[in-house]
């Protein structure tokens, strides 16, 4: 008999703030511990918490991304717990009322069709401070930095029904956020948490008891310890036994998932409303301002890059993978007056990317810019460079030798066109080989390529190839 | 409503507040009356009623999003029971 399989995702996306959700301690990370822990982060008795207004702004914004049901008046609750890098004994979260209601997010599967998973809500919430180990045997370290960060947590419906849906919805909320700019998606630095909940069950029976798979920090490893979840639990019901409900860990060395907490109690919050805060009003007005400034949304940026530039669908999804990305590229076109787009396309997503890539920098940080590079493609692009000699030119910026017409001069790369000259080479070559000559003239057609090469050799691969070409079959057939 | 032994020592133990062995029965019976208080307001109609998150009508106000705290770690700890590093530290929490 065959098992269904159910998972719902609950993602926890660091909002890009200066100041914390409640207080004005900076937020920036890897500060000295304890550095950006104001009274109000570690709790202090009588520190009341006021709202940060950004964080306003960029929930409103996810919600219209979403096309979701905005929460205009939303209530900040208490989620009571016990545990020290929680300095209150309670976390201010939203719970009845959250401040993005009902939304969606369409993804696309690996067979091209595309799936709609819907958002349950979005909520506002403060994140916890870190504990520490091994500072002190016996004791636990606690740096109240990240305390009262501010978080949205986006809950998925339990719409995904494999490891490869989850993790296509995971990466598009990692896109999206990211292009909204509320959120830096950093997984390594912890701005973007994702949290699986996965159960099985038989076709047609009501769901089944789930696990949580927490604190899993790359795609790769979501995908492959949710697959792990999925065949423990299958096992576990086939051989007689039961799923409990229970946090669970991912091991990547061992390819395994272990029990974390099994108390029960522990997830009896007893929510209520925070005295220390008052009902949360979004206005119509606060609303507009925020749609007049959203940006184009990966999925309509991508559809305008294959109709605009007449891109494949492959690069205009491969450039929309970030937004900084499809800005780059938007750059480097527009710079080079949209003459070639499938060349700015293919310079941006292979011998950029690959350089971005084996350096490990950013766009940002690249040593070559849009500007660069676009210099570069116009040198292409009025054929004073071959592709080959594009490479070298691009080696070249890339160890910071100037800007492509820099460094075309200083090496003389410029691509020989002037006819005498390419002549001159054709003659050299051909005089030097009679043989191949001879064996082309006696019907060994592919000794053309020979010819052609010796040239571009001869030429330091500065040739125009279709002057070459054209020559050549001149010489060769008179 | 009335809640026995059990109720009372696990909530107390979500609460981390220690109930004596002999003051498990005096707290049953006391919040047990606050519970039936509940019970008798209850009865009342709120039919059409908006469910109140805070007792003031007002709004929340906000702060802008600028850094004006600055680093009060020493202050801070000051009166914490141990510090280390610039840790607070507490009994472990794991094994």
């Amino acid at each position: 008999m065959s098992w269904e399989v159910v998972i719902g995702l609950e993602i926890h996306a660091q909002l890009t703030t200066k100041s914390k959700i409640f207080s004005g301690a900076s937020t920036a990370y890897g500060a000295a511990p304890n550095s950006q822990a104001c009274a109000i982060d570690a709790g202090m008795p009588g520190m009341l918490p006021v709202l940060n207004h950004a964080v306003l702004g960029k929930s409103i914004m996810l919600g219209l991304a979403l096309d979701a049901e905005l929460g205009m008046r939303s209530v900040f609750d208490r989620k009571n717990y016990f545990y020290p890098d929680s300095p209150k004994g309670y976390q201010t979260t939203q719970m009845d009322f959250p401040i993005v209601g009902q939304g969606k997010l369409e993804i696309e599967l690996e067979d091209g069709r595309k799936k709609v998973i819907g958002v349950t809500r979005a909520h506002l919430e403060e994140d916890a401070g870190k504990s520490v180990h091994g500072i002190v045997p016996g004791q636990t370290g606690i740096d109240l930095n990240r305390s009262g960060t501010a978080l949205l947590e986006i809950v998925s419906d339990p719409d995904m029904s494999s490891a490869k849906e989850a993790v296509a919805y995971a990466k598009k909320m990692h896109e999206l956020v990211q292009y909204l700019g509320i959120c830096d998606g950093n997984m390594q630095e912890g701005s973007f948490r994702v949290d699986s909940n996965v159960s099985v069950r038989r076709p047609g029976e009501p769901l089944g008891t789930r696990a949580e798979l927490k604190n899993i920090n790359s795609f790769k490893f979501i995908e492959k310890a949710i697959e792990i979840e999925i065949e423990r639990q299958i096992e576990l019901i086939e051989s007689g036994g039961k799923v409990v409900q229970e946090t669970r860990l991912y091991d990547s060395e061992k390819d395994v998932t272990r029990s974390m907490r099994t108390k029960e109690e522990a997830n009896d919050y007893r929510y209520f409303p925070c005295p220390d805060l008052l009902p949360v009003i979004i206005t119509e007005a606060d609303v507009e301002a925020v749609r007049v400034v959203m940006p184009e949304l990966p999925d309509a940026k991508r559809a305008r890059f294959v109709s605009e530039f007449n891109l494949s669908d492959y690069d205009a999804a491969v450039l929309t993978g970030s937004r900084a990305m499809a800005e780059f590229f938007e750059k480097v076109v527009a710079l080079t007056d949209a003459k070639d787009p499938k060349l700015c396309a293919n310079w941006a997503t292979s011998g950029f990317s690959a350089a971005l890539n084996r350096d490990g920098l950013s766009i940002e940080n690249a040593p070559v810019s849009a500007e660069m590079l676009a210099g570069m493609i116009s040198r292409l692009i009025d054929n004073s460079i071959s592709g080959k000699i594009a490479k070298q030119v691009f080696d070249a910026m890339w160890q910071g030798e100037g800007s492509a017409d820099e460094i075309i001069e200083s090496k003389g790369l410029k691509q020989i066109t002037d006819t005498g000259a390419i002549e001159a080479l054709v003659d050299e070559v051909l005089a030097n080989n009679p043989d191949q000559v001879e064996a082309y003239k006696g019907g060994q057609e592919k000794m053309m390529g020979y010819f052609v090469g010796q040239i571009m050799k001869a030429s330091g691969g500065q040739a125009n190839p279709g002057q070459v070409n054209k020559l050549l079959m001149t010489k060769l057939k008179s | 409503m009335s809640l026995g032994k059990t109720e009372v020592e696990y909530i107390s133990r979500l609460a981390q507040i220690e109930v004596r062995e002999e003051d498990v029965d005096g707290v049953a019976t006391k919040l047990s009356n606050i519970l039936d208080l509940f019970t008798q307001m209850g009865a009342a109609d709120t039919q059409g009623v908006e469910p109140m998150a805070h007792p003031l009508d007002a709004v929340q106000r906000f702060r802008a999003d600028v850094v004006t705290e600055v680093d009060q770690h020493e202050k801070l700890q000051a009166i914490a029971p141990s510090v280390t590093q610039a840790h607070y530290l507490v009994p472990q929490v794991i094994e």
